[in-house]
Protein backbone atom coordinates (compact mmCIF):
# COMPACT_ATOMS: atom_id res chain seq x y z
CA UNK A 1 0.00 0.00 0.00
CA UNK A 2 1.24 3.34 -0.66
CA UNK A 3 2.59 5.91 2.36
CA UNK A 4 1.43 8.69 3.08
CA UNK A 5 3.56 11.63 4.73
CA UNK A 6 1.90 14.15 6.45
CA UNK A 7 2.05 16.29 9.64
CA UNK A 8 -1.14 16.10 12.26
CA UNK A 9 -1.16 18.44 15.34
CA UNK A 10 3.05 19.47 14.89
CA UNK A 11 3.85 15.39 14.48
CA UNK A 12 5.11 14.25 11.36
CA UNK A 13 2.97 11.07 10.65
CA UNK A 14 3.31 8.04 8.19
CA UNK A 15 0.53 5.84 7.31
CA UNK A 16 0.60 2.77 4.99
CA UNK A 17 -3.11 3.56 3.22
CA UNK A 18 -5.24 2.44 0.09
CA UNK A 19 -5.26 5.79 -2.41
CA UNK A 20 -8.79 5.76 -1.81
CA UNK A 21 -8.03 6.17 1.93
CA UNK A 22 -10.24 9.39 3.13
CA UNK A 23 -8.42 11.53 5.62
CA UNK A 24 -10.95 11.49 8.22
CA UNK A 25 -10.34 7.77 8.00
CA UNK A 26 -6.76 8.01 8.33
CA UNK A 27 -7.16 10.01 11.15
CA UNK A 28 -9.88 8.21 13.05
CA UNK A 29 -8.78 4.38 12.52
CA UNK A 30 -4.85 4.35 11.50
CA UNK A 31 -4.25 7.15 14.36
CA UNK A 32 -7.05 6.66 17.08
CA UNK A 33 -7.76 10.27 16.60
CA UNK A 34 -11.48 10.02 16.56
CA UNK A 35 -12.42 13.09 18.10
CA UNK A 36 -12.84 13.89 14.15
CA UNK A 37 -16.68 12.28 14.15
CA UNK A 38 -18.23 11.32 10.38
CA UNK A 39 -21.75 12.76 10.23
CA UNK A 40 -23.23 12.64 6.94
CA UNK A 41 -20.87 11.10 5.20
CA UNK A 42 -21.74 13.66 2.10
CA UNK A 43 -20.19 16.70 2.85
CA UNK A 44 -22.37 18.42 4.25
CA UNK A 45 -22.60 18.33 8.08
CA UNK A 46 -19.20 19.64 8.91
CA UNK A 47 -18.93 17.09 11.74
CA UNK A 48 -15.54 16.13 10.22
CA UNK A 49 -13.56 19.57 10.05
CA UNK A 50 -10.30 20.03 10.18
CA UNK A 51 -7.65 22.28 9.44
CA UNK A 52 -5.41 21.70 6.58
CA UNK A 53 -2.63 24.10 5.97
CA UNK A 54 -4.82 26.39 8.45
CA UNK A 55 -7.68 25.87 6.11
CA UNK A 56 -11.01 24.74 7.47
CA UNK A 57 -11.96 21.27 5.52
CA UNK A 58 -14.20 19.06 5.47
CA UNK A 59 -12.10 15.38 6.23
CA UNK A 60 -14.39 13.41 4.71
CA UNK A 61 -14.65 14.74 1.23
CA UNK A 62 -10.38 14.75 0.73
CA UNK A 63 -8.54 11.69 -0.23
CA UNK A 64 -5.17 11.03 2.37
CA UNK A 65 -3.36 11.46 -1.10
CA UNK A 66 -4.29 14.77 -1.23
CA UNK A 67 -3.35 15.81 1.93
CA UNK A 68 0.57 14.11 1.94
CA UNK A 69 2.75 16.95 2.35
CA UNK A 70 -0.17 18.94 4.77
CA UNK A 71 0.22 20.48 8.27
CA UNK A 72 -2.97 18.98 9.76
CA UNK A 73 -4.67 19.99 12.40
CA UNK A 74 -7.67 18.35 14.51
CA UNK A 75 -9.70 18.51 17.63
CA UNK A 76 -7.34 16.77 19.44
CA UNK A 77 -4.84 19.59 18.58
CA UNK A 78 -5.70 22.86 19.91
CA UNK A 79 -5.37 22.57 23.72
CA UNK A 80 -2.47 23.70 25.38
CA UNK A 81 -1.36 20.55 27.79
CA UNK A 82 -4.39 20.91 30.14
CA UNK A 83 -5.72 24.62 29.52
CA UNK A 84 -8.22 24.24 27.08
CA UNK A 85 -8.11 26.55 23.51
CA UNK A 86 -10.43 29.69 24.30
CA UNK A 87 -13.19 28.31 21.65
CA UNK A 88 -13.07 24.85 23.92
CA UNK A 89 -13.49 27.28 26.81
CA UNK A 90 -16.22 29.16 25.53
CA UNK A 91 -18.09 26.08 24.28
CA UNK A 92 -18.22 24.61 27.97
CA UNK A 93 -19.10 28.34 29.62
CA UNK A 94 -22.02 29.05 27.32
CA UNK A 95 -23.53 25.14 26.97
CA UNK A 96 -22.39 25.60 23.68
CA UNK A 97 -23.12 21.59 22.87
CA UNK A 98 -25.71 18.74 24.50
CA UNK A 99 -24.94 15.88 22.94
CA UNK A 100 -21.82 17.26 21.51
CA UNK A 101 -21.33 14.86 18.11
CA UNK A 102 -21.34 18.06 15.91
CA UNK A 103 -18.64 19.83 18.55
CA UNK A 104 -15.06 18.91 17.38
CA UNK A 105 -16.10 20.15 13.69
CA UNK A 106 -18.05 22.99 14.96
CA UNK A 107 -14.73 24.63 17.19
CA UNK A 108 -12.76 23.58 14.50
CA UNK A 109 -14.82 26.22 11.91
CA UNK A 110 -15.17 28.28 14.77
CA UNK A 111 -11.49 28.51 15.02
CA UNK A 112 -11.32 29.24 11.10
CA UNK A 113 -14.02 31.84 11.34
CA UNK A 114 -12.58 33.94 13.77
CA UNK A 115 -9.02 33.24 12.16
CA UNK A 116 -10.56 34.75 8.99
CA UNK A 117 -12.74 37.85 10.52
CA UNK A 118 -10.53 38.78 13.80
CA UNK A 119 -12.54 40.64 15.87
CA UNK A 120 -15.04 41.87 13.59
CA UNK A 121 -17.45 39.05 13.77
CA UNK A 122 -21.20 39.70 14.84
CA UNK A 123 -24.59 37.25 15.41
CA UNK A 124 -25.36 37.55 11.46
CA UNK A 125 -21.99 36.63 10.33
CA UNK A 126 -20.98 33.97 12.87
CA UNK A 127 -24.51 31.99 11.53
CA UNK A 128 -23.76 33.06 7.90
CA UNK A 129 -20.16 31.03 8.44
CA UNK A 130 -21.66 28.26 10.46
CA UNK A 131 -23.90 27.17 7.54
CA UNK A 132 -22.01 24.44 7.13
CA UNK A 133 -21.86 22.78 10.45
CA UNK A 134 -25.32 20.54 11.42
CA UNK A 135 -26.09 20.85 15.10
CA UNK A 136 -29.20 18.80 15.80
CA UNK A 137 -29.49 19.29 19.59
CA UNK A 138 -28.91 23.20 20.59
CA UNK A 139 -30.49 25.51 17.87
CA UNK A 140 -27.16 27.65 17.31
CA UNK A 141 -28.28 29.81 19.75
CA UNK A 142 -25.36 28.92 22.63
CA UNK A 143 -22.96 27.85 19.66
CA UNK A 144 -23.26 31.47 18.79
CA UNK A 145 -22.53 33.11 21.64
CA UNK A 146 -19.88 30.61 22.25
CA UNK A 147 -18.33 32.25 18.79
CA UNK A 148 -18.83 35.07 19.43
CA UNK A 149 -17.11 34.91 23.47
CA UNK A 150 -14.34 33.25 21.98
CA UNK A 151 -13.45 35.88 19.50
CA UNK A 152 -13.20 38.44 22.51
CA UNK A 153 -11.15 35.68 24.11
CA UNK A 154 -8.75 34.70 21.01
CA UNK A 155 -8.28 38.67 20.80
CA UNK A 156 -6.82 39.27 24.15
CA UNK A 157 -4.68 35.69 24.06
CA UNK A 158 -3.10 36.81 20.71
CA UNK A 159 -2.71 40.34 21.92
CA UNK A 160 -0.84 39.21 24.96
CA UNK A 161 1.71 36.71 22.64
CA UNK B 1 -15.88 3.66 -2.85
CA UNK B 2 -14.11 1.48 -5.51
CA UNK B 3 -10.27 1.19 -5.92
CA UNK B 4 -8.68 3.69 -7.23
CA UNK B 5 -5.29 4.80 -7.98
CA UNK B 6 -4.15 8.47 -6.80
CA UNK B 7 -1.70 10.14 -8.96
CA UNK B 8 -0.43 13.96 -8.11
CA UNK B 9 0.68 15.47 -10.84
CA UNK B 10 3.05 18.27 -10.98
CA UNK B 11 2.53 20.16 -14.64
CA UNK B 12 0.04 20.49 -16.46
CA UNK B 13 1.30 18.67 -18.89
CA UNK B 14 2.33 15.61 -16.49
CA UNK B 15 -0.70 15.32 -15.92
CA UNK B 16 -2.50 15.07 -19.55
CA UNK B 17 0.62 12.21 -19.63
CA UNK B 18 -0.79 10.38 -17.11
CA UNK B 19 -4.48 10.33 -17.98
CA UNK B 20 -3.68 8.48 -20.94
CA UNK B 21 -2.07 5.87 -18.95
CA UNK B 22 -5.26 4.88 -17.02
CA UNK B 23 -7.73 2.84 -18.46
CA UNK B 24 -10.62 5.08 -16.86
CA UNK B 25 -9.20 8.04 -15.46
CA UNK B 26 -10.52 11.32 -14.20
CA UNK B 27 -8.83 14.57 -12.88
CA UNK B 28 -9.37 15.86 -9.45
CA UNK B 29 -9.50 19.45 -8.74
CA UNK B 30 -11.31 20.32 -5.06
CA UNK B 31 -12.80 16.92 -5.29
CA UNK B 32 -15.99 18.28 -3.95
CA UNK B 33 -17.88 17.17 -6.41
CA UNK B 34 -15.92 13.50 -7.49
CA UNK B 35 -15.39 12.44 -4.25
CA UNK B 36 -18.77 12.53 -3.27
CA UNK B 37 -19.48 10.62 -6.22
CA UNK B 38 -16.99 8.04 -5.56
CA UNK B 39 -18.41 7.61 -2.52
CA UNK B 40 -21.82 6.57 -3.67
CA UNK B 41 -19.92 4.58 -6.22
CA UNK B 42 -22.03 6.04 -9.05
CA UNK B 43 -17.99 6.50 -10.70
CA UNK B 44 -15.65 4.49 -10.43
CA UNK B 45 -12.35 5.60 -11.85
CA UNK B 46 -9.42 3.71 -12.65
CA UNK B 47 -6.66 6.61 -12.13
CA UNK B 48 -7.31 10.32 -10.22
CA UNK B 49 -5.13 12.31 -11.29
CA UNK B 50 -4.40 15.48 -8.87
CA UNK B 51 -4.69 18.65 -10.53
CA UNK B 52 -5.01 20.45 -6.90
CA UNK B 53 -1.28 21.20 -6.73
CA UNK B 54 -0.35 22.51 -10.17
CA UNK B 55 1.44 25.87 -9.08
CA UNK B 56 0.70 27.02 -12.78
CA UNK B 57 -2.94 26.35 -11.91
CA UNK B 58 -3.28 28.89 -9.14
CA UNK B 59 -3.98 32.14 -8.89
CA UNK B 60 -5.61 35.62 -10.28
CA UNK B 61 -4.23 37.99 -12.37
CA UNK B 62 -5.99 41.20 -13.92
CA UNK B 63 -4.38 42.51 -17.20
CA UNK B 64 -6.36 45.39 -19.10
CA UNK B 65 -9.57 44.60 -19.67
CA UNK B 66 -9.77 41.34 -18.14
CA UNK B 67 -9.61 38.85 -14.86
CA UNK B 68 -7.97 35.61 -15.44
CA UNK B 69 -8.93 33.40 -12.72
CA UNK B 70 -6.43 29.86 -13.04
CA UNK B 71 -8.26 26.93 -12.87
CA UNK B 72 -7.64 25.44 -9.58
CA UNK B 73 -8.00 28.95 -7.70
CA UNK B 74 -10.15 27.62 -4.86
CA UNK B 75 -13.84 29.92 -4.46
CA UNK B 76 -12.50 31.37 -0.89
CA UNK B 77 -9.40 32.70 -2.74
CA UNK B 78 -11.56 34.40 -5.91
CA UNK B 79 -14.05 35.51 -3.25
CA UNK B 80 -11.68 37.16 -0.81
CA UNK B 81 -9.49 38.45 -4.04
CA UNK B 82 -8.80 42.16 -3.59
CA UNK B 83 -7.96 42.26 -7.45
CA UNK B 84 -11.26 40.52 -8.29
CA UNK B 85 -13.59 42.34 -5.76
CA UNK B 86 -12.17 45.43 -7.45
CA UNK B 87 -12.67 44.42 -11.06
CA UNK B 88 -15.74 42.32 -10.80
CA UNK B 89 -17.32 42.70 -7.51
CA UNK B 90 -20.24 40.39 -8.52
CA UNK B 91 -17.72 37.55 -9.25
CA UNK B 92 -16.10 37.74 -6.03
CA UNK B 93 -19.88 37.54 -4.22
CA UNK B 94 -21.00 34.90 -6.48
CA UNK B 95 -17.53 32.68 -5.31
CA UNK B 96 -19.13 33.70 -1.73
CA UNK B 97 -21.97 31.93 -1.78
CA UNK B 98 -21.08 28.66 -2.98
CA UNK B 99 -21.61 25.72 -0.97
CA UNK B 100 -20.43 26.43 2.70
CA UNK B 101 -16.51 27.86 4.21
CA UNK B 102 -15.28 24.61 3.52
CA UNK B 103 -16.29 23.63 0.87
CA UNK B 104 -15.33 27.20 -0.72
CA UNK B 105 -11.78 26.43 0.62
CA UNK B 106 -11.33 23.08 -1.15
CA UNK B 107 -14.01 23.50 -4.55
CA UNK B 108 -11.78 25.11 -7.57
CA UNK B 109 -13.57 26.91 -10.60
CA UNK B 110 -11.59 24.78 -13.21
CA UNK B 111 -13.26 21.66 -11.77
CA UNK B 112 -17.02 23.75 -10.95
CA UNK B 113 -17.00 24.29 -15.08
CA UNK B 114 -16.09 20.97 -16.37
CA UNK B 115 -18.43 19.25 -14.17
CA UNK B 116 -21.07 21.58 -15.72
CA UNK B 117 -23.80 20.94 -12.78
CA UNK B 118 -26.80 22.23 -13.71
CA UNK B 119 -27.36 24.13 -10.67
CA UNK B 120 -23.71 25.27 -10.30
CA UNK B 121 -23.19 29.11 -10.03
CA UNK B 122 -19.65 29.58 -12.13
CA UNK B 123 -21.64 28.62 -15.15
CA UNK B 124 -23.93 31.68 -14.83
CA UNK B 125 -21.13 34.34 -14.52
CA UNK B 126 -18.72 32.59 -17.27
CA UNK B 127 -21.71 32.68 -19.42
CA UNK B 128 -23.34 36.15 -18.94
CA UNK B 129 -19.68 37.66 -18.43
CA UNK B 130 -18.91 35.82 -22.16
CA UNK B 131 -15.78 34.54 -20.51
CA UNK B 132 -12.90 32.28 -22.45
CA UNK B 133 -12.05 29.27 -21.24
CA UNK B 134 -8.28 28.36 -21.85
CA UNK B 135 -7.55 24.83 -21.80
CA UNK B 136 -4.41 22.95 -21.93
CA UNK B 137 -5.44 22.69 -26.11
CA UNK B 138 -7.12 26.02 -27.22
CA UNK B 139 -9.51 28.57 -26.27
CA UNK B 140 -13.42 28.10 -25.31
CA UNK B 141 -16.11 30.83 -25.96
CA UNK B 142 -18.28 30.18 -22.99
CA UNK B 143 -21.16 29.89 -26.10
CA UNK B 144 -19.61 27.00 -27.26
CA UNK B 145 -18.42 25.40 -23.86
CA UNK B 146 -22.05 24.77 -21.91
CA UNK B 147 -23.43 21.79 -23.67
CA UNK B 148 -26.41 20.39 -21.41
CA UNK B 149 -26.74 18.39 -17.77
CA UNK B 150 -22.49 17.87 -16.68
CA UNK B 151 -21.94 18.17 -20.61
CA UNK B 152 -19.56 20.59 -21.79
CA UNK B 153 -17.08 21.08 -25.15
CA UNK B 154 -13.66 19.73 -22.87
CA UNK B 155 -12.32 16.60 -24.94
CA UNK B 156 -11.27 13.35 -23.13
CA UNK B 157 -8.16 14.67 -21.13
CA UNK B 158 -8.16 18.33 -22.31
CA UNK B 159 -7.80 20.08 -18.80
CA UNK B 160 -8.85 23.66 -18.20
CA UNK B 161 -6.21 25.86 -17.25
CA UNK B 162 -7.78 29.00 -16.85
CA UNK B 163 -11.29 31.67 -17.79
CA UNK B 164 -10.32 34.84 -18.50
CA UNK B 165 -13.31 37.62 -18.05
CA UNK B 166 -13.45 40.49 -19.92
CA UNK B 167 -14.06 43.25 -17.00
CA UNK B 168 -17.83 44.20 -18.01
CA UNK B 169 -19.56 47.94 -17.33
CA UNK B 170 -21.89 46.26 -14.52
CA UNK B 171 -22.81 43.44 -13.21
CA UNK B 172 -24.82 41.55 -10.58
CA UNK B 173 -25.78 38.21 -9.19
CA UNK B 174 -28.58 36.99 -7.06
CA UNK B 175 -29.33 33.18 -5.55
CA UNK B 176 -31.90 31.46 -4.68
CA UNK B 177 -30.27 28.45 -2.92
CA UNK B 178 -31.28 25.27 -1.57
CA UNK B 179 -31.69 25.90 2.04
CA UNK B 180 -29.83 22.52 2.31
CA UNK B 181 -27.45 21.75 -0.57
CA UNK B 182 -26.86 25.33 -0.64
CA UNK B 183 -26.59 25.23 -5.06
CA UNK B 184 -28.97 27.06 -6.86
CA UNK B 185 -32.54 27.00 -7.26
CA UNK B 186 -32.41 29.72 -9.36
CA UNK B 187 -29.47 31.96 -9.70
CA UNK B 188 -28.81 34.90 -12.38
CA UNK B 189 -26.16 36.52 -13.38
CA UNK B 190 -27.01 40.04 -15.04
CA UNK B 191 -23.90 41.63 -16.77
CA UNK B 192 -23.13 44.83 -19.75
CA UNK B 193 -20.46 44.92 -21.62
CA UNK B 194 -17.90 47.56 -21.98
CA UNK B 195 -19.64 47.66 -25.49
CA UNK B 196 -22.83 47.78 -24.00
CA UNK B 197 -24.29 44.25 -24.86
CA UNK B 198 -26.68 43.12 -22.25
CA UNK B 199 -25.93 39.51 -21.44
CA UNK B 200 -28.21 37.42 -18.67
CA UNK B 201 -27.48 33.76 -17.76
CA UNK B 202 -29.74 31.10 -15.11
CA UNK B 203 -28.37 28.69 -13.54
CA UNK B 204 -30.21 26.12 -11.30
CA UNK B 205 -33.41 26.65 -13.49
CA UNK B 206 -33.15 24.49 -16.99
CA UNK B 207 -33.10 21.01 -17.96
CA UNK B 208 -30.62 21.54 -20.16
CA UNK B 209 -28.08 23.91 -18.14
CA UNK B 210 -27.24 26.95 -17.84
CA UNK B 211 -28.67 29.39 -20.23
CA UNK B 212 -29.29 32.98 -21.59
CA UNK B 213 -32.79 34.41 -21.16
CA UNK B 214 -33.31 36.63 -24.47
CA UNK B 215 -36.57 37.57 -22.88
CA UNK B 216 -34.44 39.60 -19.95
CA UNK B 217 -31.62 40.28 -21.85
CA UNK B 218 -33.71 42.85 -24.12
CA UNK B 219 -35.92 44.29 -21.94
CA UNK B 220 -32.28 45.42 -19.94
CA UNK B 221 -30.88 46.49 -23.35
CA UNK B 222 -33.38 49.40 -23.89
CA UNK B 223 -33.60 49.95 -19.98
CA UNK B 224 -30.96 48.30 -17.48
CA UNK B 225 -33.21 48.80 -14.69
CA UNK B 226 -35.15 46.31 -12.27
CA UNK B 227 -38.55 47.82 -13.22
CA UNK B 228 -38.11 47.23 -16.80
CA UNK B 229 -38.44 43.24 -16.25
CA UNK B 230 -41.59 43.93 -14.50
CA UNK B 231 -44.14 43.00 -17.57
CA UNK B 232 -41.24 40.46 -18.41
CA UNK B 233 -43.31 37.40 -19.29
CA UNK B 234 -40.59 34.39 -18.74
CA UNK B 235 -41.51 31.24 -20.04
CA UNK B 236 -41.38 28.07 -17.77
CA UNK B 237 -40.68 25.75 -20.79
CA UNK B 238 -38.04 23.34 -20.17
CA UNK B 239 -37.56 24.35 -16.63
CA UNK B 240 -37.13 21.44 -13.63
CA UNK B 241 -40.27 20.58 -12.41
CA UNK B 242 -39.48 18.92 -9.31
CA UNK B 243 -39.66 18.38 -5.70
CA UNK B 244 -37.38 21.34 -5.36
CA UNK B 245 -39.62 23.43 -7.18
CA UNK B 246 -42.47 23.30 -9.94
CA UNK B 247 -41.58 24.83 -13.74
CA UNK B 248 -43.67 27.91 -13.14
CA UNK B 249 -42.20 29.08 -9.37
CA UNK B 250 -38.89 28.52 -11.07
CA UNK B 251 -39.96 30.87 -14.18
CA UNK B 252 -41.29 33.53 -11.25
CA UNK B 253 -37.82 33.00 -9.72
CA UNK B 254 -35.71 33.82 -12.80
CA UNK B 255 -37.64 37.44 -12.98
CA UNK B 256 -37.29 37.93 -9.06
CA UNK B 257 -33.57 37.06 -9.19
CA UNK B 258 -32.57 39.38 -11.87
CA UNK B 259 -34.59 42.03 -10.32
CA UNK B 260 -32.37 41.27 -7.33
CA UNK B 261 -29.46 41.10 -9.47
CA UNK B 262 -29.78 44.78 -10.75
CA UNK B 263 -30.52 45.75 -7.34
CA UNK B 264 -27.66 44.49 -6.02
Amino acid sequence: MPTVDLTINGKAVSVDVEDRTLLVHVLRENLNLTGTHVGCDTSQCGACVVHVDGRAVKSCTMLAGQAAGCDVTTIEGIANGDELHPMQAAFRDNHGLQCGYCTPGMIMSSIDIVNRYGGKLDETTVRHELEGNICRCTGYHNIVKSVLDAAGRMKVSQAAE
Amino acid sequence: MYETTYHRASSVDEAATMFTKGSESKYLAGGHTLIPVMKQRLASPSDIIDLGRIKELIGIEASGDAVTVKAATTHCDVATSKTVQTAIPALAYLASLIGDPAVRHRGTIGGSLANNDPAADYPAAVLAMGATIKTNKRSIAADDFFEGLFATALEEGEIITAVSFPVPAKAGYAKFPHPASRFALVGVFVAKTKSGEVRVAVTGASQSGVLRVTAVESALQADWSAAALDDVAISDDGLFNDLHGSSDYRAHLIKVMAQRALAG
